[in-house]
């Protein structure tokens, strides 16, 4: 199997995996041991650990199945499963996604990060070495130091761990041909061969050293040495014998399945190798556990030896080289297999298929429907055809835009790890409570939110909630509360990450606000207005905001962020019981219901979701931009003056009522056009400034109409309307930034 | 006997070696590839085309590369023959001598 085939899936189902071995270990912690969470945990393990082993991803494999030995031992209850080794396991479940990852960017080859791993597998042999006295199995794995990988990237240490083998198994084989056995006719090739038939090669390493330069090089001689673990049955004389007859002319030692040290450190000093490149072979060829070549070394440094031959220096770095210029080749490999890599998959239940399958079908029939309603010239039968492909295609197009729709279970999932990791870093009891799991949302808003959400919960319960004595101080539970929610609202996703800390102080906040010259002191303003200033990028320093007992920390980017996504992020906020920020996001960022209205002869679209009604505006002149709706003062915004569009030629204009979240404001247009649906195309560089434009989409006639950004137009209503004379003159040059 | 087609397009050169490459033909051999390294800056070796190929051949090919590095120059081997890549795997030695862009995943693809 190619693994560039299958990378996209392998990573997929690592991680899902990954999640389920999380939500289990989370579960123990909390609600206590059963077989079935441990079963589950294990099984998450063993199937990350096979599928990596189908493709040859060693590192990952090797550091799974230490975590799976552990678990095995747990599942056995030969161990007890204890508050720290949850903590590992979980540290061990990161870095297995660290790994993961690696293999998603195609750097596998990579070990992400060396000293944590071998911290981890260190901590994890502990535990395994608690209960067994021999040599415990998952030593062998133990990771071979990055100048071992170097050496045998393609080494055959795949076979080594799945060989259940314990080290000592093994017998160890080291050849040194005499330089004339290939003139003599006898290939090493050969015997290596015939010794697979004996048993199973598993590892074998080459030696090169003694090659000379090419100007020295006898293309007759042979230079090279070979180290061999090998498994097998047979008795040390059959195993000899395989060596008959180039025994006499090389170097042949043959050690026997659990040696003992002593015997690796003759063999290690009667080589002709420098004693730590030899004991890092026998260490990446399982021969020796890495604790087990310290020993020896150990053992002899204690004799007087001399220093290190400085040849070493220049093996390593012959040995560093090849992998070096193999990683930039491979580099420049990358860019190109990444748009293959791309493909993400997207998990589709079958019956929502089935259903877009069907509607496909109808639309098939409706087209041959059409056709004869054309060919026999039936007016009356191509307006019916007409209207049941129009019907159609609306129902496919809901139905396909599922598919993209995934439950935001999926970014919530990560966070009772989050929430338990961060509450005892700060020593706070934290519970989090999670509702509106099932809502969805697309697909593609999935990733992107995970790392403002994740900003959000991680100031919630770092400056909002209290600690345990506060709390009880201000006569609250000690046990503080943390709810993340969602739900869908008029064309939108709602989330809303809640806490009942101490909430925001709007008067600090505005204090800070007028010092930092973001506010003028005689501006009067809102709570809501205040909290929104916590999301300016004045206001993100730490320092400033420990000090205001309130958030800020980077909510500039979490507004960005989200802004980028098309959505809004608001702060509400009591002071003393609690703070909740709400996230809207729009459903799709593909295809949209919109409302053509016309200014002027450009064509405008508003999505249909957040128009409320629309009204004939009559003579009715202006005076304030406010207008009378029933009775509510509502602000409304001429879209002619945004756009710095040229004075209608007469007729009636119309207000369109706009609504997003709890805010509504009215645009005024020379004509209502109606209904139609809209692909969103996204919109050049030079509009990026321009807020309030969302995307454009092409008309049935051809002509392109630009997409307006209904929170955008609300906010500009507003702002006219609150502050006559200022918003005014910023609305003037907003209407000239549409030309740069 | 062994045979060297000789391909040049500027810089870059291909070589592609016809025939066995052992201990038969190793003087040949050393001395035909030593010498297209030492006239090219580029030079791919296509080893599609070995029928034979032992210790004797690797040592030629663990030369070369080293020669390569020496002189800064670049040299891969390319289209590893069947008989080539079987040698390869036994002594463990893909990593070093495998197509840098190709053989890492074949050889790992094959195992799986």
């Amino acid at each position: 199997m190619n693994l560039d085939e299958a990378r996209g899936a392998l990573v997929q189902e690592g991680r899902e995996l990954l999640a389920a071995m999380e939500e289990a270990l989370l579960d123990i912690e909390t609600s206590g041991y059963t077989d079935e969470r441990v079963n589950a945990i294990f099984r998450a393990a063993h199937t990350i650990k096979g599928s990596a082993g189908l493709f040859g991803l060693d590192s990952l494999v090797s550091f799974t199945h230490v975590v799976e030995s552990l678990l095995d031992k747990v599942r056995n209850s030969e161990i007890e499963l204890n508050g720290n080794m949850l903590s590992l396991l979980l540290t061990c479940g990161d870095y297995i996604g660290s790994l993961i990852s690696a293999v998603e960017h195609g750097n596998e080859l990579d070990e992400p990060n060396p000293t944590l791993r071998q911290h981890l597998i260190d901590q994890l042999n502990e535990y395994l070495q608690s209960t067994t006295a021999e040599a415990p199995p998952a030593e062998v794995e133990s990771p071979p130091t990055a100048n071992q990988e170097l050496v045998a990237p393609q080494s055959g240490k795949v076979d080594v761990l799945e060989g259940e083998a314990v080290s000592s198994d093994l017998w160890h084989i080291s050849l040194r041909p005499n330089g004339d056995v290939l003139r003599n006719g006898m290939d090493p090739l050969s015997f290596f061969r015939y010794l697979g038939k004996l048993g199973r090669i598993v590892y074998l390493h080459t030696l090169t050293d003694n090659l000379p330069e090419a100007a020295a090089f006898d293309a007759e001689t042979s230079y090279l040495g070979f180290e061999i673990e090998f498994e097998s049955d047979a008795s040390k004389q059959e195993i000899e014998d395989v060596f008959e007859f180039i025994r006499e002319d090389s170097q042949l030692l043959i050690l026997p399945p659990r040696s003992l040290i002593q015997s690796h450190m003759t063999l290690i000093e009667s080589l002709p190798e420098c004693p730590r490149r030899l004991g890092e072979i026998l260490v990446s060829s399982g021969a020796l556990t890495p604790h087990e070549l310290e020993r020896v070394l150990a053992q002899q440094d204690s004799a007087p030896q001399p220093p290190p031959p400085l040849g070493t220096l220049l093996v390593e770095e012959q040995l560093v080289a090849p992998p070096v210029v193999s990683a930039a080749l491979h580099k420049q490999k990358q860019s190109e297999e990444r748009r293959v890599h791309e493909q993400v998959f997207v998990k589709v239940e079958a019956n929502k298929l089935d259903n877009l399958i069907d509607l496909v079908g109808e639309l098939v029939i409706a087209g041959a429907a059409a056709s004869l309603s054309i060919k026999l010239n039936d007016v009356a039968a191509m307006a019916e055809a007409n209207e049941s492909v129009t019907a159609l295609v609306e129902r496919i197009r809901d139905a396909s835009l599922t598919l993209r729709m995934v439950a935001i279970g999926e970014v919530f999932q990560r966070f009772p790890r989050v929430v338990r990791d961060i509450s005892k870093e700060l020593g706070k009891d934290i519970e989090l409570l999670v509702t509106g799991a099932e809502t969805a949302l697309d697909k593609s808003m999935v990733e992107k939110l995970a790392d403002p959400l994740m900003h959000i919960v991680r100031n919630a319960m770092d400056h909002g909630i209290e600690t345990g004595e506060q709390r009880l101080a201000s006569g609250k539970t000690a046990r503080g509360a943390l709810r993340l929610n969602a739900y869908h609202e008029s064309g939108s996703i709602v989330i809303e990450v809640k806490d009942d800390g101490r909430g925001l102080d709007s008067e600090r906040i505005l204090a800070k606000a007028i010092e930092k010259g973001l506010v003028q002191p005689e501006q009067v303003l809102s709570d809501s207005e205040v909290f929104r200033l916590i999301f300016e990028p004045g206001f993100s320093t730490a320092a400033q905001i420990t000090n205001l007992s309130g958030r800020g920390v980077g909510m500039d980017v979490v507004r960005r962020n989200i802004e980028q996504l098309r959505g809004e992020v608001e702060v509400l906020s009591d002071f003393g019981l609690g703070t909740t920020v709400r996230i809207r996001l729009p459903l799709t960022l593909a295809i949209i219901d919109g409302f053509q209205v016309k200014v002027a002869n450009e064509v405008f679209v508003l999505p249909l979701d957040q128009v409320i009604e629309c009204i004939d505006l009559g003579e009715q002149i202006d005076a304030n931009d406010l207008f009378n709706l029933r009775g509510e003062a509502l602000p409304y915004v001429h879209l002619r003056e945004l756009f710095g569009l040229p004075a209608s030629t007469g007729g009636r204009e119309s207000l369109v009522v706009l609504q997003f979240g709890t805010q509504r404001a009215g645009v005024v247009v020379d004509q209502l056009i109606g209904e139609s649906q809209a692909v969103i195309k996204p919109l050049g560089h030079i509009f990026a400034r321009n807020k309030i434009l969302s995307g454009s989409t092409i008309l049935g006639d051809g002509s392109v109409a630009l997409i307006l950004d209904v929170p955008q137009l609300i906010q500009k209503a507003i702002e006219a309307n609150h502050l006559p004379s200022p918003a005014r003159a910023t609305a003037q040059p907003n209407a000239l930034q549409m030309t740069h | 006997m062994t045979e060297f087609v000789h391909q040049s397009d500027g810089e870059r050169s291909l070589c592609v070696v016809h025939g066995e490459l052992n201990i038969y033909s190793a003087a040949q051999v050393r001395e035909e590839l030593l010498h297209s390294l030492g006239s090219h800056r580029q030079l791919e070796i296509d080893l599609g085309a070995v029928s034979d190929f032992d210790s004797t051949g690797v040592q030629i090919l663990l030369v070369l590369k080293r020669e390569a590095q020496h002189l800064g120059k670049q040299l891969a081997f390319i289209h590893h023959s069947p008989a080539v890549r079987e040698v390869l795997d036994l002594l463990n030695l893909v990593g070093e001598l495998g197509d840098p862009l190709v053989i890492p995943l074949d050889a790992q693809g094959g195992r799986g």
